[in-house]
């Protein structure tokens, strides 16, 4: 299956999540569909029938309310069986509305609470360097997220730690709750902000040239001591044109069949 | 006692690698003989508490035991979301080693003074709460510690307390030391209040009144089974704590009582009246200003029988 028809799979299967809760966040999760279908296709390395293995590439999903890209490729990945779709935010589910480590096979860390998901990775990071292992630790921030104080604190420890086992991927959509990312609390310049910040920073538009990231990837030797920021310009709602920066469908519940019929069409 | 403890960590962390210390912009010096023998376990952070605690659940989830060293209001007010979040719904091994419990930093105001701490350790699932009367309790509560799992709040008291702890009582998280066995009363006391406690004990022992001391070192888990023998036994009970009296000792020990469906003995709660204390000075002029001063202590108990 070719890279965009994968990205369309992966779409489908949020939605499919979606019907069973009538809610959830679905722009958040449809612009990081690239993403995520990158690093789970050609760059994680991981084991789903051994979701502990002590090799594994960590990805933590900071910002947790895009669990639902989150599910569907580990679920595409058999981390675990699709029949749990049926289960979102329900009561005996394993899928939340916000991902929860204990009950989900192939999720790193709780998150939902902004500005955690850094800190976490920089732990698991720290501890490849302590017990000399491979494994790299990657993190998916949101760019809403950039405004907490803690995900700047956590900036300053990856590069004093000298973590260059650190990818810290920021999924600059451009658009937060309340309004556009720039109207609510400006990140501009934002590359030059992580770059300040002692990483090796990276920018990819995963609209048009989504391949080059996993070029990147394929190509990438960590500079020594030097973590990495990989800025995804994305948009919210991506792949979906009646979604595309439209802010009504952040906190949208009851979410009809109709709805995801006509979201579908647009994939 | 924070030297001790430090001491301690260090016993532990040489003989078992999973066990790492962090600290947070601590005094100069505090670790680097620490670091030099074991430099992959020992790191220093700047002064940034969320990113601290993430982090050390971060080491924590990979199966590390983690210290994590501050001042206590820091440790406790601003991270206190990454504490509940990170690493008390996932119950992980982070050990918060808490500098200046309660009023030790007296005269450096309001920003540096620890009551409220235990409160809000106490509203965290999970969270276990160790507040020791001297150096070598807190050596032993260190040395308990590696056997627990889940995280634990170490609140340090001022340093330099005389020795009221009993090597021959042992020591066991969860557990209150019987010091002195009560007659007509019985005080609850952990940290600085202990000895106090005890020098109340003798003051009224002189004057007829039997008065027992329990050192409630673990205020968290305060197990029920752990006062109740007392409730029919005595005619008073008072907690004392350096701590606001909401949220800490003394209101663990009131809900233990007013679910007690036996007879109830009186009860009072000593500590700071739910206040920031807006007084400099030294901790012992504090302590004696909002009545927890041997003395004072002592009145309290009078006017209870």
């Amino acid at each position: 299956m070719d890279f965009k028809s994968r990205c369309k799979k992966i779409r489908e299967e949020i939605l499919e999540l979606a019907r069973h809760s009538r809610r959830g966040h679905i722009p958040s999760a449809f612009s990081l569909v690239e993403t995520l279908v990158t690093l789970y296709d050609d760059v994680l390395k991981f084991d789903a029938k051994n979701p502990d293995w002590k090799l594994r590439d960590r990805l933590i999903l900071s910002k947790g309310h895009g669990c639902m890209a989150l599910y569907s490729i580990l679920a595409d990945k058999n981390f675990f069986s699709r029949e749990h779709f049926a289960g979102f935010c329900q009561l005996d589910g394993i899928l939340g509305g916000h991902p929860t480590r204990e009950k989900i096979p192939g999720c790193e860390a709780s998150t939902g609470s902004l500005g955690h998901g850094l800190s976490i990775a920089i732990g698991m990071a720290l501890n490849a360097k302590i017990e000399e292992l491979n494994y790299r630790t990657f993190v998916i921030l949101g760019d809403g997220e950039c405004n907490e104080g803690s995900i700047w604190e956590a900036a300053l420890s990856a590069s004093h730690n000298r973590l260059d086992n650190l990818y810290v991927l920021i999924d600059y959509n451009k658009y937060q709750s309340y309004g556009s990312t720039n109207e609510v609390c400006d990140l501009e310049p934002f590359a030059d902000k992580w770059r300040a910040f002692g990483f090796d920073t990276h920018e990819f538009d995963m609209r048009k040239k989504p391949e080059e990231l996993k070029s990147f990837f394929e190509d990438h030797r960590p500079i020594s001591g030097t973590p990495v920021a990989i800025i995804c310009h994305t948009i919210k709602g991506q792949g979906a044109a009646s979604l595309e920066g439209n802010l009504s469908w952040h906190h949208r519940s009851k979410i009809s069949d109709e709805d995801l019929s006509s979201i579908k069409d647009e994939l | 006692m924070r030297k001790r403890g430090l001491a301690e960590i260090f016993k532990l962390a040489s003989a078992n690698k999973e066990i790492l210390f962090i600290g947070s912009d601590l005094g100069e010096g505090t670790i680097d003989e620490y670091q030099s023998v074991l430099p992959k376990q020992y790191f220093m952070e700047g002064i940034s508490e969320a990113n601290l605690i993430g982090m050390a659940a971060g080491l924590a989830m990979e199966g590390k035991q983690v210290f994590v060293n501050t001042i206590a209001t820091f440790l406790t007010r601003r991270c206190f979301d990454q504490l509940a979040m990170d690493v008390c719904t996932s119950n992980l091994n982070v050990r918060l080693y808490a500098n200046g419990g309660g009023v030790v930093y007296a005269p450096l105001g309001p920003t540096h003074m620890a009551v409220d701490d235990i409160s809000l350790m106490r509203s965290l699932p999970g969270m276990t709460i160790i507040h020791p009367s001297d150096a070598e309790e807190m050596a032993r509560a260190i040395q308990a510690s590696e056997s627990h799992q889940g995280p634990i709040y170490f609140r340090l008291a001022r340093g330099g307390e005389t020795v009221t702890s009993r090597k021959d009582l042992e020591f066991e998280i969860g557990k209150p030391i019987l010091l002195k066995k009560p007659k007509e009363v019985l005080l609850l006391a952990n940290g600085t209040m202990v000895y106090r406690a005890l020098e109340v004990s003798k003051i009224l022992e002189a004057e007829g009144i039997g008065v027992g001391v329990l050192n409630v070192h673990t205020v968290k888990p305060f197990d029920k089974q752990h006062l109740i023998p007392y409730l029919s036994e005595v005619e008073a009970i008072l907690s004392i704590e350096e701590h606001n009296i909401d949220g800490g000792l003394g209101s663990a020990t009131a809900e233990i009582i007013a679910e007690y469906s036996g007879n109830r003995p009186r009860f009072k709660r000593l500590g700071f009246p739910n206040i920031y204390p807006d007084y400099y000075g030294q901790q012992d002029l504090i302590i004696s200003k909002y009545g927890l001063n041997i003395l004072s202590i002592a009145q309290e108990v009078r006017s209870l029988l």
